[in-house]
């Protein structure tokens, strides 16, 4: 016997009440991040040692720069739900919990502008 | 009457660490590390805008033996994260659950992203990086 209202089940979405959005969020943002990776660890190494001008002009091409940006939001986005996944398991108080899931948030969004800021004032 | 200690339930403590544990525990902990070197990621790329100057200071913080330190820990974390994140989206595929698999699969994450920070380093070092300037 199932206790779920009629309305419960026909939404779907389960006691997280968000169904399975963040598990699927979580797995794209990875894949996503597979190849971005790869990319990001060729590019770094091929950057070790560079002097400033020359980390300009690698950034100032537009591919580089769209796949960086790609690269730090996607990052993050990925960061900010992998997180909150561990304060949900360890953190049992819901004021508390909510509050370190806005905390990761905002520094979420705080490193992407900063990084995104950076990379437009390199690029334009 | 005094009542005897009674044995209290298992604890994480009591399990001999099998493999597949271990690669998940650790497959978080690196998570957490990452989330923290995004920090570094944002420096980089927030000193390089900034001009000569503050691109030399963020040169010198980095080739100092901590932040080498840091920067193996980013590596090998970025190489071991990568690799068991491509175990776990097999697994959503529904590949490797076996259970010697899994313990080969995990062995093998261990393994080679130990090789690759060491490889990457190894480059870096020997002059072979640096391929972009």
């Amino acid at each position: 016997m199932s206790l779920e209202t009629p309305l419960h089940k026909a939404q779907g979405l389960g006691s997280s009440h968000s169904g399975v959005n963040h598990f699927w969020r979580q797995r794209v943002s990875a894949l996503a991040l597979v190849p971005l990776t790869v990319w990001f660890a060729i590019c770094a190494l091929g950057l070790v040692g560079a002097d400033e001008p020359s980390v300009l002009i690698f950034l100032q091409q537009p591919l580089n720069a769209l796949l960086m940006g790609a690269f730090v939001l996607i990052a993050l986005y990925h960061m900010a739900l992998g997180l909150q996944e561990v304060i949900v398991d360890y953190i049992p108080h819901e004021g508390l919990k909510i509050g370190f899931v806005l905390l990761v948030r905002g520094f979420a969004w705080t490193v992407a502008a900063g990084c995104l800021f950076a990379l437009l004032r390199i690029a334009i | 009457m005094a009542q005897k200690a009674r044995p209290l339930s298992p604890h994480l403590s009591i399990y001999r660490w099998p493999i597949t544990m271990a690669t998940s525990i650790v497959h978080r902990m690196t998570g957490i590390a990452l989330a923290a070197g995004t920090l570094l990621l944002a420096w980089w790329l927030i000193a390089a805008s900034q001009g000569l100057e503050t691109y030399a200071f963020f040169l010198s913080v980095v080739k100092t033996p901590l932040g080498q330190l840091v920067l193996l820990a980013f590596v090998w974390s970025l190489a071991y994260h990568l690799l068991n994140g491509i175990r776990h989206l097999a697994w959503d595929f529904g590949y490797g659950f076996a259970l010697p698999t899994a313990n080969k699969t995990g062995v093998l994450v261990f393994t080679l992203s130990i090789l690759i920070a060491i490889a990457v380093f190894v480059l870096a070092y020997s002059g072979r990086g640096g391929y972009f300037q």
